[in-house]
């Protein structure tokens, strides 16, 4: 299979520089990116076996001693193509704050408890059909400084590894509904709305396992379609 | 051709280093009350390289030119070969356990290292040879997506014919290009780089 990696689709991500996430200001590249060909560095990427994964590595319950306090979810979904091909063996990691909106991280100081039993990083693979799942528990808003009262809706991060080093991708995955979104400058850093739907969870009542955990569902969409017959890729 | 679906980028934040790069335990667990352990890591090195080994090291600065403490950085690369450890790449050439990717969160200084071997040329468009580089991809708060840069090496031959490095105006090539120090007896290359600014170091749109 050979892929190529149309740069249009890049327009549904975010500006480099989004005044309203003020960290950007100093962080964003102040003179135009070069465009160059794409050439067999950035068209292969690293490759992950099983060997990357352990037993339960998926399962953020399970870490510690004791469950974690909060509401445990299931987390599935697809890992695809842009022409919604699945990517099998894709390395998908994920961290999230705790169901009080509590980060494990020193440098996070909100005042919300820590859970002895709640890390908040997980990883998987994909399966043959693109398939990877987690559990876990609903991370918590939490506060910000971007600005006054600022507040992150309710998100996982997600980074995934696809077929190539131009298909990487590290997002964020928000929960339906959440009354955030529209004051969340990096949720609206994106600004086509229906690529934002696309960072928003499905809730999957039919994935819900009755008496256990409420399911969401998070299809993942990489960079990459198939060449037609005249768009080799060696230009 | 129809609209891409694309799930969009988003930043890593500032926690990330607990599920990213969680060897850096001192900086997000200093009282060693959690764990969580690396898929991977900045050395590269497997037991049966070949090649020259090296360290490459840098510092991250921002537009203010105050070094970036919560950054993380890959870099994908070919073997002493120029061989990358990819399917894609399906040249029958020996080859060792490299991987050739490598992960590497900044210190509080700012700094990030891998320790690696130099890699060889390799192939380009029309069949012209790239010269030896690594291609590096930047994560950060702040950064809302990631930023792809290459880093190449002093004195090669190949730089002057690289097909990359010549689409880059001359005045600011030098921004891609290493710097070889020695440091007890170990070969190393330091590559800072500017995110903004006064000499910003080239970022490609790929």
């Amino acid at each position: 299979m050979s892929l190529i990696y149309p740069r249009e689709s890049l327009s549904a991500f975010p500006k480099h520089l989004s005044p309203g996430y003020k960290s950007t200001v100093k962080r964003s590249p102040s003179k135009p990116l070069i465009i160059m060909p794409h050439t067999l560095s950035e068209l292969t990427g690293p490759v992950y076996g099983h060997d990357a994964i352990q037993d339960g590595d998926n399962d953020l319950t399970r870490q510690h001693k004791g469950e974690p306090l909060g509401e445990r979810i299931i987390v599935h979904g697809h890992v695809l193509d842009e022409d919604k091909r699945p990517i099998p063996d894709a390395l998908v990691e994920l961290w999230q704050a705790n169901a009080c909106g509590r980060y494990v991280h020193i440098v996070d100081q909100h005042p919300a408890p820590l859970d002895p039993n709640f890390t908040g990083a997980g990883r998987t693979l994909t399966d043959k059909q693109g398939y990877y799942k987690f559990i876990t528990v609903k991370p918590g808003a939490y506060p910000w400084g971007n600005h006054h009262n600022a507040w992150r809706p309710n998100h996982i991060h997600f980074s995934i590894f696809g077929h190539s080093f131009l298909s990487r991708l590290v997002t964020q995955m928000y929960f339906p509904g959440d009354p955030l979104f529209p004051y969340d400058p990096i949720f609206n850093s994106v600004t086509d709305p229906k690529a934002r739907e696309r960072m928003i969870a499905s809730f999957d009542m039919e994935n819900t396992v009755p008496d256990w955990a409420l399911c969401y569902r998070f299809d993942i969409v990489l960079r990459g379609r198939e060449a037609t017959p005249l768009d080799d890729d060696k230009h | 051709m129809s609209e891409s679906e694309i799930t969009p980028s988003q930043t890593v934040g500032p926690f990330f280093a607990y599920g990213l790069t969680p060897n850096n335990r001192t900086e997000w667990d200093p009282n060693g009350q959690y764990h969580w352990k690396n898929t991977v890591d900045g050395n590269l090195i497997t037991p049966d390289v070949t090649g020259d080994r090296i360290r490459i090291e840098g510092t991250i600065y921002d537009g203010d030119g105050k070094p970036i403490p919560d950054a993380m950085l890959e870099i994908w690369q070919a073997d002493a070969q120029g061989r990358y450890a990819n399917p894609r790449d399906n040249r029958a050439l020996p080859n060792a356990q490299f991987k050739g990717f490598g992960r590497s969160s900044t210190d509080k200084q700012g700094v990030f290292a891998f320790d690696t071997i130099k890699p060889g040329a390799v192939p380009g468009p029309g069949g012209k040879p790239q010269a030896p580089h690594v291609v590096f991809c930047i994560y950060s708060r702040g950064m809302l997506r990631q930023i792809y840069t290459r880093m190449y090496f002093p004195d090669e031959v190949g730089n002057a014919a690289d097909p990359v490095l010549n689409i880059v105006p001359t005045d600011r090539r030098s921004t891609l290009i290493a710097t070889k120090e020695s440091r007890g007896g170990q070969t190393l290359y330091r590559f800072d780089i500017r995110v903004q600014g006064d000499n910003e170091t080239v970022f490609f749109d790929i």
